[in-house]
């Protein structure tokens, strides 16, 4: 048993990767067979994420020492082998992408999947991306994963093309095909100057290094966060963001929430090692601080000019990152805590916005075989059959339907949108509340103009985004002359879920603080981390 | 050899820079398969450029460092090569998709003045 579970870190990327490969050689027509499939390698992530966290929270002699857990990828040590690390921030990533995964999974199965071909396999690569790009200890295997989840995502966005679709995944995948030369630049110049691309290896390299070297160093690490800020949609490297959300399938674009949070855990990882006490800061300052304020100022306009709910809820993407990039870039260290626990919140937020975005899309089209019509010519290219046929009927009433079907997608709506912009009671409010009064210490004390800029952004994003929310939702709900969706229960189940989970983090606010904290201590500390992936190394702290 | 080397990135480069803001789809892609040679090469470069030294070590002589190429650049350029190639594939195939739906090669999917 326990040498099974000695492998456990490592079962996030192998899962998936095993059953998206499987799931491509069964035929498109067996249904029931292939969402179960992929639900239970969904579930079994989720319990091994869940799993890794528990052991994190009550480490276990032996196989925990330093609240970190190594997993040596082909057996070789350290700097020469590839490593896997289970750290407090890579089991919360996970276990969030998890969280969000499955009830976004189930969502696609009424009819979502069917639209195009080999949706299951291209949800289960992009978690594999995602689980690497959160486990892995290496930048160049942060490249791999980067890729992976990027090919994955542009599938997804395309599943069910048309027209929107394919031109809007044009510009996403040209804007990111760039963002991946920059990122290999990066990586080659950092190892052109450091010699190693082991994350851990490079926390200790870094501070040694010549001080004719550290110019093109921090040339190579400044490439690689242009790539990630790429990824996480700052100003001005965010025009493609908007466009592509609101382009994608409902639950597709649910599952881009979390794609932006991956840019900005690169960014934290790799500036948590890299910052060494004798060593210049790599990451943050004031560069990435005024980009990100522009960011939030840039999805403020954005919310308030959408005339569309999923480029709204776009826009409320944008300024999430905005506001978490932000944090860490002005590094007060107590606003850390309340920044991850904001980033826990918005992204399941964020999936349910998409979802419900999804379902009242259909009170205009009024039938959902409009919106849901499978697409005869990805099925013949892909040499997959012909779609089953979707009587009228049959379309309007999947699965059982749910009564009250506009009181359930109103109060949905509502739910969304306290916890997007931070009113209280839910844990949007909690988040905003600790990271402002965190704030306030430095704006008060040294009369910081950066921290008072920050907060006044805050606030003003909150009642825009209110602003808009709420005159976007009069017009979608209360309108006449609109038809009454029928819901089917496994749509409405999902958003539910969503929400209640955001329920739960807020009830459970005290014990979830105080994980974040821990993590963020251990953020702070980067010798533990370097310690336990290269037990060798000399770290002067 | 630097010299060269160096303007052939460059060039490559500038190059692709240039496509890449092209407004048709088929000059994109022109575009950024320049560029990935540019950051190809460019990686290469970075195990730095020097003649006759295998990245393979001859069990017959003493280990040497100075006498061998680094190996890893020539393996991150291989992965890279690999990667690139499929996801230029794939944006070949979104490209005649669009041309299909829209029936314009404009990366917007409509001409100018429509």
């Amino acid at each position: 048993m326990s040498a099974l579970l000695q492998h456990l870190p490592v079962m996030p990327i192998l899962l998936p990767l095993v059953s998206g490969a499987l799931l491509l050689f069964l035929p498109q027509s067996r249904t029931v067979l292939r969402s179960s499939i992929a639900v239970l390698t969904i579930l079994a992530q989720a319990v091994i994420a869940a799993y890794l966290l528990y052991r994190l929270i009550k480490p276990q002699p032996g196989l925990l020492e330093h609240g970190v857990e190594v997993y040596l990828l082909g057996g070789w040590v350290a700097p020469y082998g590839i490593v896997l690390v289970v750290d407090r921030l890579a089991a919360l990533m996970l276990a969030l992408n998890a969280a969000i995964a499955l009830p976004v999974h189930f969502y696609s199965l009424a009819r979502w999947d069917r639209i195009g071909v080999h949706y299951h396999s291209m949800v289960l690569f992009l978690l594999m991306g995602l689980n690497g790009a959160f486990l892995t200890g290496d930048l160049f295997n942060l490249f791999v994963f980067f890729e992976i989840l990027l090919a994955a995502s542009y599938g997804l966005l395309m599943h069910g093309s048309n027209a929107v679709r394919v031109t809007a995944g044009l510009h996403y995948v040209a804007v990111n095909l760039v963002g991946s030369l920059i990122f290999l630049t990066g990586v080659s110049l950092i190892y052109g100057v450091a010699g190693t691309l082991n994350m851990a290896e490079l926390g200790v390299r870094w501070a040694a290094l010549a001080e004719a070297d550290r110019g093109l160093f921090e040339a190579g690490v400044g490439i690689l966060g242009i790539a990630f800020l790429i990824k996480s949609g700052v100003w001005p490297l965010n025009f493609w963001l908007p466009r592509t959300y609101s382009a994608a399938s409902p639950p597709a674009a649910a599952l881009f929430a979390i794609m932006t949070k991956v840019g900005v855990y690169s960014l934290l990882r790799i500036g948590s090692l890299l910052a060494q006490p004798d060593a210049p800061v790599p990451f943050g300052g004031p560069w990435l601080f005024y980009g990100t304020v522009a960011t939030i100022w840039f999805g403020i306009v954005g919310m308030l000019a959408a005339r569309q709910l999923t480029r709204l809820v776009a826009f409320s993407v944008i300024v999430s990152s905005g506001t978490l990039l932000a944090v860490i870039a002005l590094r007060v260290t107590p606003a850390l805590a309340p920044m991850l626990l904001y980033l826990i919140a918005s992204v399941p937020a964020g999936a349910a916005f998409f979802l419900i975005a999804g379902m009242s899309e259909r009170m205009r089209v009024n039938s959902m075989a409009e919106t849901m019509a499978p697409q005869p010519t990805t099925y013949t290219a892909f040499m997959a059959g012909e779609p089953a046929e979707v009587a009228e009927n049959e379309v309007d009433e999947v699965g059982v339907a749910i009564p009250a079907a506009l009181a359930f997608l109103g109060l949905a709506f509502v739910s969304c949108v306290i916890l997007t912009t931070g009113l209280p009671p839910l844990v949007g409010f909690l988040a905003k509340f600790s990271m402002i009064s965190a704030l306030l210490g430095p704006a008060l004390n040294e009369s910081s103009a950066d921290a008072w800029l920050l907060i006044v952004s805050l606030l003003v994003a909150g009642f825009a985004g209110l602003f808009a929310l709420t005159n976007r939702g009069m017009r979608t709900f209360w309108s006449t002359g609109r038809a009454t969706p029928r819901l089917s229960f496994i749509e409405a189940a999902p958003v539910a879920v969503l929400i209640v989970l955001c329920v739960t983090i807020t009830i459970l606010a005290g014990p979830v603080m105080e994980y974040l904290e821990g993590t963020v201590q251990w953020l702070q500390d980067p010798a533990a981390y370097i310690q336990a992936v290269i037990p060798s190394a000399e770290v002067a702290l | 050899m630097e010299l060269i080397y160096s303007l052939a990135v460059g060039i490559f480069c500038a190059c692709g820079v240039w496509l890449v803001l092209r407004p048709r789809t088929f000059q994109v892609i022109l575009g950024l398969a320049l560029l990935s040679y540019a950051t190809n090469l460019f990686i290469f470069a970075m195990g730095r450029l020097t003649l006759d030294r295998p990245p393979l070590i001859d069990p017959n002589v003493v280990p040497d460092p100075s006498l061998f190429d680094d190996p890893i650049p020539q393996a991150l350029v291989l992965t890279a090569i690999v990667i690139g190639f499929a996801t230029t594939a794939l944006f070949l195939v979104m490209l005649i998709a669009a041309r299909g739906f829209t029936g314009t090669d404009h990366v917007d999917g409509v001409e100018k003045g429509d």
